[in-house]
């Protein structure tokens, strides 16, 4: 029934070429590989075998970061049945009404319980902070996880408006407030990279 | 990023087939939501909204009140004879009082056609049509469509007969410009005192048969016969009406395919629906209804985000 949706995911080169932006390499294909072997390594430390544990991923942007670290854990840490949510934020964020654009939501699927959980919050940049925190209200309307952490791929640091920090951080970029850091992801956007782009 | 092409919610005349599929799309979100262990989100909570029900409603104003509650939204009920209409106040008055109080949205039902345009084009909120008079609710013809799409996966290419009183309802005319736009076929069947005159003007086609009628369809939406509306007899009797418009469980079994069956509420068992047809799985009475909160909250998060 659904109709045909424009992706959420930004095609990089459509948006560079169009919008004649200047763009630098942060992060290559090996060096991605890299951090998603670190990241991984680091929650089987934390975590063991899963069996309390819950990676959400957050909509739209975190879900295929998420993907990637499952895919990680099952097949290079023999880690077998983690379960993996993603989780929409659309109706908790504090800027709607406020940004001047309708935010449309993605698809949710929390169908594992999140009562006592250990749970991982995941998302491809942290910037604001402002996600995280509409992404903590979210989760509450589920039920009371025992913990909740959050690993992000990049961390813009100094650039928070709220007190959160990561737990777990693939890479720390200081970029100033007229630069925008995208992530690629080959499923999407036909290359694993990490881009520093000039609006 | 996509939006809704109208400010105000007046009629399904005025939305286009994009705007009908964000409102599901968005729906389909929000059915989720409501089905959590906290159903509710805060998307709405810097926003009033009046509701204005100046004839009687039970289910539509229980399922805006719900939504807009669901969305955190602060929510005044008036109800029409409790208030100083009787003593005289105008339409127009009596809301421009109630927006001075800070209010955003409206939800406006009305006996007169046309009265949530009328608003509309006078007052500075967004208004929304609950149901005015003999011509259009918007709401419900969202919520049955998109219970139709949840069913049968797509609304487009689908036969839908409205069976019953087509001339005192609303929810048939605002049903045949949803159908039609999301691209079904839509066929009108009832007793020809209760068909209005001009219809096939619509583009849809007239049946008297009932029994043809459902051997053509997918999906049957019955309405109620609306008994408060009739000044005149328009049929000698309920009993009259039951034997040739009624539907019964035997006739849906001597149908080659299962059809789906509507009612938009409240029921007269036993005249438009017997009972065995209205508790059976081939009827969605009560997916209408869920749907129905889910549908509202798409409507009043998409409006409130066009400010």
């Amino acid at each position: 029934m659904k109709s045909e949706k424009t992706p959420k995911t930004i095609n990089f080169f459509y948006f560079c070429k169009n919008y004649g932006m200047s763009k630098k390499l942060l992060l290559s294909a090996e060096d991605l590989r890299i951090i998603l072997f670190r990241l991984a390594c680091q929650l089987k430390e934390t975590h063991g075998n899963f069996t309390q544990t819950l990676l959400v991923g957050l909509q739209p942007r975190g879900v295929r970061l998420a993907e990637r670290l499952l895919h990680t854990l099952t097949n290079h840490y023999e880690v077998p049945n983690v379960q993996l949510s993603k989780l929409d934020i659309t109706f908790f964020r504090d800027d709607f009404r406020r940004s001047g654009k309708v935010l449309n939501a993605s698809d949710n699927s929390m169908e594992f319980g999140v009562e006592n959980k250990r749970i991982v919050l995941i998302d491809d940049v942290l910037y604001t902070g402002r996600s995280i925190r509409a992404a903590l209200t979210a989760i509450d309307s589920y039920g009371r996880p025992a913990e909740i952490q959050l690993l992000n791929l990049i961390d813009r640091r100094f650039s928070r408006h709220l007190p959160i920090q990561p737990d777990f951080c693939g890479h720390q970029v200081d970029a100033i407030q007229n630069e925008r850091v995208v992530v690629c992801w080959k499923e999407d956007d036909n290359e694993d990279a990490v881009y520093l782009v000039n609006k | 990023m996509s939006e809704l092409s109208v400010r105000h919610l007046l009629g399904i005349k005025y939305l286009n087939e994009a705007d009908i599929r964000l409102i599901f799309e968005t729906a389909t979100q929000f059915k989720e939501v409501i089905n959590r262990p906290i159903k509710k989100v805060p998307s709405l909570r810097d926003i009033t909204i009046a509701n204005l029900f100046f004839e009687n409603s039970t289910r539509t104003k229980l399922s805006f009140e719900l939504a807009q509650k669901r969305l955190s939204a602060d929510v005044i009920n008036f109800a029409a004879s409790m208030s100083s209409l009787k003593k005289g106040e105008t339409l127009i008055d009596t809301v421009n009082n109630i927006l001075s109080m800070k209010v955003d949205m409206v939800v406006m039902r009305h006996s007169s056609a046309g009265a949530a345009s009328f608003l509309a084009e006078h007052v500075d909120a967004t208004i929304i049509n609950a149901g005015d008079g003999a011509h259009e609710h918007p709401t419900q013809a969202l919520l049955d469509t998109f219970s139709i799409a949840e069913r049968l996966g797509d609304v487009a290419g689908k036969k839908v007969v409205i069976i019953g009183d087509i001339l005192h309802s609303r929810v048939a005319l605002s049903n045949i410009f949803a159908l039609q736009k999301l691209g079904a076929q839509v066929k009108v069947c009832g007793p020809s005192t209760l068909m209005p005159k001009h219809i096939t003007s619509l583009g849809v086609t007239v049946e008297t048969d009932v029994k043809k009628a459902l051997e053509w369809c997918d999906v049957a939406n019955v309405l109620r016969v609306q008994f408060e509306r009739m000044s005149a007899s328009y049929f000698p009797s309920n009993r009259e009406y039951a034997a040739f418009y009624g539907i019964t469980k035997p006739m849906l079994d001597s149908l080659e395919k299962e059809i789906v069956i509507m009612h938009p509420g409240p029921i007269n068992r036993g005249v438009e629906l017997s009972s065995e047809v209205v508790d059976s799985d081939q009827a969605i009475i009560l997916n209408q209804v869920e749907n129905g909160v889910a549908v509202r909250m798409a409507v009043l998060y998409l409006l409130a985000a066009k400010k």
